[in-house]
Protein backbone atom coordinates (compact mmCIF):
# COMPACT_ATOMS: atom_id res chain seq x y z
CA UNK A 1 0.00 0.00 0.00
CA UNK A 2 2.46 2.37 1.03
CA UNK A 3 4.53 0.95 -1.69
CA UNK A 4 1.78 2.15 -4.47
CA UNK A 5 1.50 5.70 -2.47
CA UNK A 6 4.80 6.33 -3.41
CA UNK A 7 4.89 5.47 -6.64
CA UNK A 8 1.85 8.23 -6.78
CA UNK A 9 3.16 10.81 -5.32
CA UNK A 10 6.40 10.71 -7.46
CA UNK A 11 4.25 9.80 -11.23
CA UNK A 12 2.29 13.14 -9.66
CA UNK A 13 5.23 15.40 -9.10
CA UNK A 14 6.87 14.48 -12.21
CA UNK A 15 3.60 14.73 -14.25
CA UNK A 16 2.73 18.05 -12.63
CA UNK A 17 5.81 19.73 -13.18
CA UNK A 18 5.63 18.62 -16.60
CA UNK A 19 2.17 19.97 -17.63
CA UNK A 20 3.24 23.09 -14.97
CA UNK A 21 6.02 23.36 -18.24
CA UNK A 22 3.34 23.21 -21.35
CA UNK A 23 1.30 25.67 -19.62
CA UNK A 24 3.91 28.38 -18.84
CA UNK A 25 4.68 27.65 -22.12
CA UNK A 26 1.14 29.00 -23.36
CA UNK A 27 1.40 31.84 -20.96
CA UNK A 28 4.31 33.32 -22.09
CA UNK A 29 3.29 32.82 -25.88
CA UNK A 30 -0.30 34.27 -25.16
CA UNK A 31 1.25 37.13 -23.37
CA UNK A 32 3.62 38.07 -25.81
CA UNK A 33 0.53 37.71 -28.20
CA UNK A 34 -1.86 39.96 -26.29
CA UNK A 35 0.97 42.58 -26.07
CA UNK A 36 0.55 43.17 -29.41
CA UNK A 37 -3.36 43.79 -28.88
CA UNK A 38 -4.16 41.91 -31.29
CA UNK A 39 -7.19 39.14 -31.44
CA UNK A 40 -5.87 35.53 -31.66
CA UNK A 41 -7.58 32.01 -31.85
CA UNK A 42 -11.26 33.96 -32.48
CA UNK A 43 -11.62 34.79 -28.72
CA UNK A 44 -10.99 38.51 -29.25
CA UNK A 45 -8.84 40.55 -27.11
CA UNK A 46 -10.56 40.44 -23.52
CA UNK A 47 -10.39 36.43 -24.76
CA UNK A 48 -6.40 35.95 -25.10
CA UNK A 49 -6.10 38.27 -21.81
CA UNK A 50 -8.23 35.95 -20.15
CA UNK A 51 -6.73 32.90 -21.55
CA UNK A 52 -3.52 34.49 -20.54
CA UNK A 53 -4.34 34.51 -16.76
CA UNK A 54 -6.36 30.73 -16.64
CA UNK A 55 -3.20 29.49 -18.32
CA UNK A 56 -0.63 30.97 -15.88
CA UNK A 57 -3.05 30.27 -12.43
CA UNK A 58 -3.30 26.71 -13.69
CA UNK A 59 0.32 26.28 -14.03
CA UNK A 60 0.48 28.35 -10.59
CA UNK A 61 -2.18 25.39 -9.08
CA UNK A 62 0.10 22.26 -10.96
CA UNK A 63 3.44 23.90 -9.52
CA UNK A 64 2.00 24.43 -6.13
CA UNK A 65 1.10 20.24 -6.52
CA UNK A 66 4.29 19.55 -7.61
CA UNK A 67 6.14 20.54 -5.11
CA UNK A 68 3.33 19.20 -2.35
CA UNK A 69 3.66 15.78 -3.57
CA UNK A 70 7.82 15.30 -4.02
CA UNK A 71 7.24 17.04 -0.28
CA UNK A 72 5.47 13.76 0.73
CA UNK A 73 7.06 11.74 -1.53
CA UNK A 74 10.36 9.48 0.17
CA UNK A 75 12.73 9.83 -2.98
CA UNK A 76 12.53 13.22 -3.57
CA UNK A 77 13.51 14.22 -0.09
CA UNK A 78 12.40 17.88 -0.44
CA UNK A 79 12.62 19.49 2.70
CA UNK A 80 10.50 22.59 3.71
CA UNK A 81 13.73 25.29 3.34
CA UNK A 82 14.14 24.08 -0.18
CA UNK A 83 10.76 25.42 -1.09
CA UNK A 84 12.15 29.35 -1.03
CA UNK A 85 15.61 29.00 0.07
CA UNK A 86 17.46 27.81 -3.48
CA UNK A 87 20.33 25.32 -3.65
CA UNK A 88 20.51 23.64 -0.29
CA UNK A 89 18.25 20.49 -1.45
CA UNK A 90 20.34 16.80 -0.91
CA UNK A 91 19.29 16.11 -4.26
CA UNK A 92 21.22 17.15 -7.55
CA UNK A 93 21.09 20.85 -5.41
CA UNK A 94 22.03 23.07 -8.16
CA UNK A 95 18.99 22.16 -10.65
CA UNK A 96 16.62 21.85 -7.71
CA UNK A 97 17.71 25.50 -6.77
CA UNK A 98 16.73 26.29 -9.80
CA UNK A 99 13.28 25.00 -9.13
CA UNK A 100 13.25 26.75 -6.18
CA UNK A 101 14.34 29.96 -7.96
CA UNK A 102 11.50 29.30 -10.18
CA UNK A 103 9.16 28.99 -7.44
CA UNK A 104 10.34 32.77 -5.48
CA UNK A 105 9.38 34.52 -8.89
CA UNK A 106 5.89 32.65 -9.42
CA UNK A 107 5.16 33.69 -5.98
CA UNK A 108 6.17 36.95 -6.63
CA UNK A 109 4.64 37.50 -9.89
CA UNK A 110 1.19 35.75 -8.57
CA UNK A 111 0.58 38.03 -5.80
CA UNK A 112 1.47 41.15 -7.30
CA UNK A 113 -0.30 39.86 -10.25
CA UNK A 114 -3.63 39.45 -7.91
CA UNK A 115 -3.08 42.46 -6.69
CA UNK A 116 -2.65 44.94 -9.27
CA UNK A 117 -5.99 46.94 -8.42
CA UNK A 118 -3.51 47.97 -5.54
CA UNK A 119 -0.15 47.99 -6.86
CA UNK A 120 -0.94 50.14 -10.27
CA UNK A 121 0.21 49.43 -13.77
CA UNK A 122 3.75 50.43 -13.52
CA UNK A 123 4.40 48.01 -10.24
CA UNK A 124 2.71 45.21 -12.33
CA UNK A 125 4.48 45.56 -15.52
CA UNK A 126 7.62 46.06 -14.02
CA UNK A 127 7.05 42.96 -12.05
CA UNK A 128 5.84 41.09 -14.70
CA UNK A 129 8.77 41.33 -16.68
CA UNK A 130 10.18 38.76 -14.57
CA UNK A 131 8.44 36.29 -16.38
CA UNK A 132 11.07 36.44 -19.02
CA UNK A 133 13.60 35.12 -16.18
CA UNK A 134 11.21 32.58 -14.92
CA UNK A 135 10.36 30.55 -17.99
CA UNK A 136 14.20 29.75 -18.72
CA UNK A 137 15.23 29.08 -14.94
CA UNK A 138 11.77 26.65 -14.82
CA UNK A 139 12.76 25.03 -18.09
CA UNK A 140 16.53 24.09 -16.98
CA UNK A 141 15.29 23.12 -13.97
CA UNK A 142 12.91 20.44 -15.62
CA UNK A 143 15.99 19.46 -18.21
CA UNK A 144 18.73 19.38 -15.57
CA UNK A 145 16.31 18.01 -12.06
CA UNK A 146 13.81 15.56 -14.09
CA UNK A 147 14.20 11.54 -14.06
CA UNK A 148 12.91 12.30 -17.17
CA UNK A 149 14.99 15.23 -18.70
CA UNK A 150 17.27 12.88 -20.30
CA UNK A 151 14.19 11.07 -21.86
CA UNK A 152 13.96 11.53 -26.06
CA UNK A 153 10.31 12.15 -25.69
CA UNK A 154 11.31 14.98 -22.80
CA UNK A 155 13.61 16.60 -24.64
CA UNK A 156 11.48 16.79 -27.42
CA UNK A 157 9.02 18.02 -25.59
CA UNK A 158 11.49 20.59 -24.15
CA UNK A 159 12.07 21.61 -27.66
CA UNK A 160 8.80 21.90 -28.50
CA UNK A 161 8.00 24.67 -25.79
CA UNK A 162 11.48 26.20 -26.70
CA UNK A 163 10.49 26.66 -29.95
CA UNK A 164 7.23 28.00 -29.55
CA UNK A 165 8.43 30.82 -27.29
CA UNK A 166 11.19 31.77 -29.61
CA UNK A 167 8.77 31.91 -32.58
CA UNK A 168 6.65 34.29 -30.33
CA UNK A 169 9.66 36.68 -29.10
CA UNK A 170 11.24 36.50 -32.96
CA UNK A 171 7.99 37.96 -34.17
CA UNK A 172 7.95 40.37 -31.34
CA UNK A 173 11.39 41.56 -32.02
CA UNK A 174 11.04 41.69 -35.21
CA UNK A 175 10.92 44.87 -37.63
CA UNK A 176 7.28 44.24 -38.80
CA UNK A 177 6.39 44.12 -35.35
CA UNK A 178 3.69 46.85 -34.45
CA UNK A 179 3.09 47.65 -30.43
CA UNK A 180 0.42 50.40 -29.50
CA UNK A 181 1.64 53.40 -29.32
CA UNK A 182 4.21 54.41 -31.49
CA UNK A 183 2.65 53.61 -34.78
CA UNK A 184 -0.93 53.17 -34.35
CA UNK A 185 -2.77 50.88 -36.19
CA UNK A 186 -6.35 51.41 -37.26
CA UNK A 187 -8.68 48.79 -35.67
CA UNK A 188 -12.40 47.58 -35.58
CA UNK A 189 -14.45 46.09 -33.87
CA UNK A 190 -16.36 42.89 -35.29
CA UNK A 191 -19.79 42.50 -34.26
CA UNK B 1 -27.01 56.38 -12.53
CA UNK B 2 -23.87 54.92 -12.41
CA UNK B 3 -20.92 55.94 -15.10
CA UNK B 4 -18.12 54.39 -17.49
CA UNK B 5 -15.17 56.46 -16.62
CA UNK B 6 -12.31 56.45 -18.53
CA UNK B 7 -8.47 57.31 -17.66
CA UNK B 8 -6.96 58.74 -20.95
CA UNK B 9 -3.82 59.21 -19.74
CA UNK B 10 -3.45 55.51 -18.53
CA UNK B 11 -5.57 54.42 -21.94
CA UNK B 12 -3.21 52.60 -24.26
CA UNK B 13 -6.05 51.20 -26.94
CA UNK B 14 -6.19 47.21 -25.89
CA UNK B 15 -9.60 47.57 -27.02
CA UNK B 16 -10.48 45.25 -24.54
CA UNK B 17 -13.60 47.41 -23.45
CA UNK B 18 -14.97 47.70 -27.08
CA UNK B 19 -15.26 44.57 -27.38
CA UNK B 20 -17.30 43.73 -23.99
CA UNK B 21 -19.25 46.80 -24.26
CA UNK B 22 -20.45 47.67 -27.93
CA UNK B 23 -23.43 48.81 -26.46
CA UNK B 24 -21.49 52.08 -25.00
CA UNK B 25 -18.06 52.00 -26.56
CA UNK B 26 -16.70 51.96 -30.05
CA UNK B 27 -13.20 52.42 -30.82
CA UNK B 28 -11.51 55.46 -33.01
CA UNK B 29 -8.75 54.56 -35.81
CA UNK B 30 -6.15 54.48 -33.70
CA UNK B 31 -7.75 51.77 -31.38
CA UNK B 32 -9.18 54.43 -28.61
CA UNK B 33 -12.42 53.59 -26.84
CA UNK B 34 -14.93 56.51 -27.94
CA UNK B 35 -18.55 56.75 -25.89
CA UNK B 36 -21.79 55.92 -28.18
CA UNK B 37 -24.15 57.56 -26.34
CA UNK B 38 -23.03 61.48 -26.68
CA UNK B 39 -21.90 61.34 -23.35
CA UNK B 40 -18.30 61.93 -22.37
CA UNK B 41 -19.02 58.95 -19.49
CA UNK B 42 -21.00 56.49 -20.84
CA UNK B 43 -24.06 55.96 -18.00
CA UNK B 44 -24.07 52.42 -17.56
CA UNK B 45 -27.89 50.99 -17.64
CA UNK B 46 -28.33 48.33 -15.06
CA UNK B 47 -28.83 45.49 -17.72
CA UNK B 48 -25.56 46.42 -18.63
CA UNK B 49 -23.58 46.40 -15.16
CA UNK B 50 -22.24 43.11 -15.17
CA UNK B 51 -20.87 43.46 -18.52
CA UNK B 52 -19.36 47.12 -16.98
CA UNK B 53 -17.66 45.44 -14.41
CA UNK B 54 -16.07 42.39 -16.76
CA UNK B 55 -14.78 45.71 -19.21
CA UNK B 56 -13.47 47.23 -15.79
CA UNK B 57 -11.59 44.15 -15.07
CA UNK B 58 -10.53 42.51 -18.49
CA UNK B 59 -8.60 47.05 -19.01
CA UNK B 60 -4.95 45.55 -19.06
CA UNK B 61 -3.71 48.94 -17.72
CA UNK B 62 -6.79 49.44 -15.67
CA UNK B 63 -7.92 52.59 -17.18
CA UNK B 64 -11.53 51.80 -16.85
CA UNK B 65 -13.67 52.29 -13.84
CA UNK B 66 -17.35 52.48 -12.58
CA UNK B 67 -18.61 55.21 -10.54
Amino acid sequence: MTAHLDTALWALGRGTGMVALVMFTLTLVLGIVSRSGRAALGVGRFGVAELHRTAALTGTGLITLHIGTLYFDPYAQLKLVDFVFPFLGSYRPFWLGLGTLAVDLLIVITVVSLLRERVGPRVFRAVHCATYALWPVALVHALGNGSDGGALWFRVLAGLCAAAVGIALSWRLSAGYVERGRVRIPRSVPR
Amino acid sequence: MRRLLIDRTRCDGHGSCAELLPELLDLDEWGFPISLTGERDPAVPRSLAAHGERAVRACPLMALRIG
